[in-house]
């Protein structure tokens, strides 16, 4: 966890001496992998800054909903929201991957969208806006992908119901 | 940075204050549009790029040259034409909507999800020892290939190390595994060239790795045989001899489809210089596997990050030069003999000792244990009802399937589910790199280069 006079762990480090920028975002170490929390309005800038710095390829990116964990333990600076976009960067000549972590309220479940820097970006998009009902902002196509469209609401967040197809039992009493 | 994402950025600042009410998602609000292809005049021009395969001309290099076709047809000119989702060429039950002029494709939209069965829903509701059974199902023709990113992904979070003959086996049945898949593809790839003798020639040799899936797993396909804490058993005795005649028989057979299809000049004509995508624009749209390395980027996960024993093996990394269907052929076909040269090396190297973590909350106790131990018969129903906890935390794995990238995030919040568990599908993503392959192709044409992206419809809709 990122706190105030720690020391900056030496990927990190690495990483803001070629993109200054990120010297200002909370980050964080999950199992050795980098992690960034940028703001949800500092997110395209950041990224973007990422992109400058060798990570040409977007290889994931979805969403998580918090909503049984408001209250989970993200570095001081970032205060927990339901949603979070989850993004991984890969860098081919690092050999690096990077993930940001954008707080996303449920007040208002939108984001910008990657897919002006990473033209990848849009079928995982349409994906995140499927299953979470995140809002991209700006993306050129955000239609469900792999719900049919008159679907009513978005599958994979917290409050909605798994479903299930009743089992016929040897021996039980048959439908008719 | 460009105009366009400038503007897009002082949007994206303004956020808070422009979007302020809370929005209730009801039954018509969630509906967004529709999903299929539109005629050219009432698609947005962004979408439409997307669906020429233009995306790299949109926001910032302006040098990339695509397939140039006319695209001043009047109305009634050209024609929308729906592939699928029930076509024996699209490999599964994809859809593309593809609009034509006279005989070549002008602009491409897959529409997915016929397949889907939220499987990533479904991971959240079985336990970390029951997972595996459920992502195996994803990609179909790379069950292995799923159960070790998940595995690899659970360990991760559990910080259990596990033990040197484990990964050794996971390697040899992963890379068995992309033997399988990759004849397969071949098999389906020659169909679809009208090459039944391909078909028959893939999937005589692909019931080589099933029989011997059916050897070490007791299933051919769905093998839930690599799971977090090791795999489920260890080799049958005699396996040296299995695994020494499958590679020769493979190795002597590739030959054979050397002389069927490499050299063939039918076979030439209909895949060089079609579907080609560059490094630039394939990395851009977040190809993986294959797909990225014909377009002549040496990227394989198993050589830039090495996961399980991958540094200790040689083998090369196969890239192509012209990124065309041609090059996507070779780079499998070599694929496979490198995947055999990784299986004879395994053969040697394989080191003796357990073929799990002897770790009571992660693995089952041997079956004689239970017999004489109560305190191993708890541990045994404890493991198959409760299954394990898994610390806190978040991680992301990925492993190099026969498709590309297979990523997990997994999330945990200290209990015996995950609280999210994300696969990265390649095939999922590769689809996106189908509009610029098929653009200013020929309509006959679009059938094998679809082919050659290799898209596994179970693992694009989970």
């Amino acid at each position: 966890m990122a706190g105030e006079g720690t020391e900056v762990p030496e990927a990190i480090a690495q990483l803001i001496e070629v993109a200054p920028v990120l010297a200002d975002v909370a980050y964080d170490t999950s199992r050795g992998q980098v992690v960034f929390f940028p703001s949800r309005e500092g997110y395209l800038r950041i990224a973007g800054a990422l992109k400058a710095a060798s990570f040409v390829t977007c290889a994931d990116l979805t969403a998580v909903d918090y909503l049984r964990h408001l209250d989970r333990a993200l570095p001081p600076a970032v205060s927990a929201e339901r949603f979070e976009v989850v993004c991984g960067l890969l860098s081919i000549e690092r050999r690096q991957r990077v993930r940001l972590r954008v707080q996303v309220p449920e007040s208002d479940p939108s984001c910008p969208t990657l897919f002006s820097l990473w033209p990848g970006s849009e079928a995982m998009e349409r994906e995140a806006y499927d299953m979470f009902g995140i809002r991209f902002i700006d993306h050129p196509d955000l239609t469900r992908i792999l719900m049919p469209e008159d679907w009513e609401g978005h599958p994979l967040r917290k409050d909605y119901g798994v479903g299930r197809v009743p089992v016929q039992f040897k021996d039980a009493p048959g439908p008719r | 940075m460009s105009d366009e994402t400038s503007e897009q950025l002082e949007r994206a600042e303004g956020l808070g204050a422009e979007i302020g009410e809370p929005e209730e998602f009801g039954a018509e609000e969630t509906f967004e549009g529709a999903q299929e292809m539109a005629t050219e005049a009432e698609t947005d021009p962004v979408r439409l790029a997307i669906e020429q395969g233009g995306v790299l001309r949109l926001p910032e290099s302006s040098d990339v040259e695509l397939n140039e076709v006319s695209d001043s047809f009047g109305e009634g000119e050209t024609m929308i034409l729906n592939l699928g989702p029930q076509h024996p060429s699209t490999h599964g039950v994809l859809r593309l909507m593809l609009e034509l002029q006279g005989e070549t494709v002008l602009r491409t939209k897959p529409v997915i999800g016929y397949l889907h069965t939220g499987m990533e829903k479904q991971g959240e509701e079985l336990t970390y020892v029951q997972g595996a059974t459920n992502v195996t199902r994803m990609d179909y023709l790379s069950p292995l290939g799923n159960e070790l990113m998940f595995a690899l992904a659970v360990e991760d979070l559990l910080g259990v190390e596990i033990p040197p003959r484990a990964t050794w086996i996971r390697m040899l049945m992963a890379e068995m595994n992309r033997v399988g898949s990759h004849v397969t593809w071949a098999a389906t790839n020659g169909m679809d060239l009208a090459s039944t003798t391909m078909m028959i020639f893939g999937f005589r040799e692909r019931d080589l790795i099933l029989s011997w899936n059916e050897k070490v797993t007791g299933l051919r396909m769905n093998t839930n045989y690599i799971r977090p804490g090791g795999v489920a058993a260890d080799l049958p005795d005699g396996w040296e001899d299995d695994v020494a005649v499958i590679v020769d028989t493979v190795e002597a057979r590739l030959d054979d489809y050397d002389e069927l299809l490499t050299g063939q000049p039918i076979f030439r004509e209909r895949t060089e210089g079609v579907g080609v995508i560059g490094p630039e624009l394939a990395l851009a749209l977040s190809a993986t596997g294959p797909i990225l390395r014909a377009a002549g980027v040496p990227w394989d996960l198993r050589r830039s990050m090495p996961y399980l024993a991958y540094d200790e093996v040689e083998f090369d990394v196969i890239v192509g030069t012209v990124g065309d269907t041609f090059d996507r052929y070779a780079v499998r076909l070599n694929e496979i003999r490198e995947s055999l040269r990784i299986i004879r090396q395994v053969l040697e190297k394989m080191p003796s000792g357990d073929y799990r973590v002897q770790d009571k909350k992660v693995t089952p106790p041997p079956r004689a244990r239970i017999d004489e131990s109560m305190e191993a018969l708890i541990h045994h129903f404890k493991l198959f009802t409760r299954g394990f906890d898994v610390p806190e935390g978040e991680t992301y794995v990925a492993v190099e399937s026969p498709r590309g990238e297979l990523g997990c995030y997994l999330v945990s919040d200290g209990r015996n589910k995950p609280y999210r568990m994300h696969v990265r599908g390649p095939s999922f993503v590769n689809l996106q790199s189908v509009p610029p392959l098929l653009r200013g192709g020929l309509i006959a044409d679009a059938v094998a280069v679809l082919s050659s992206v290799d898209p596994v419809l179970g693992e694009v809709d989970r």
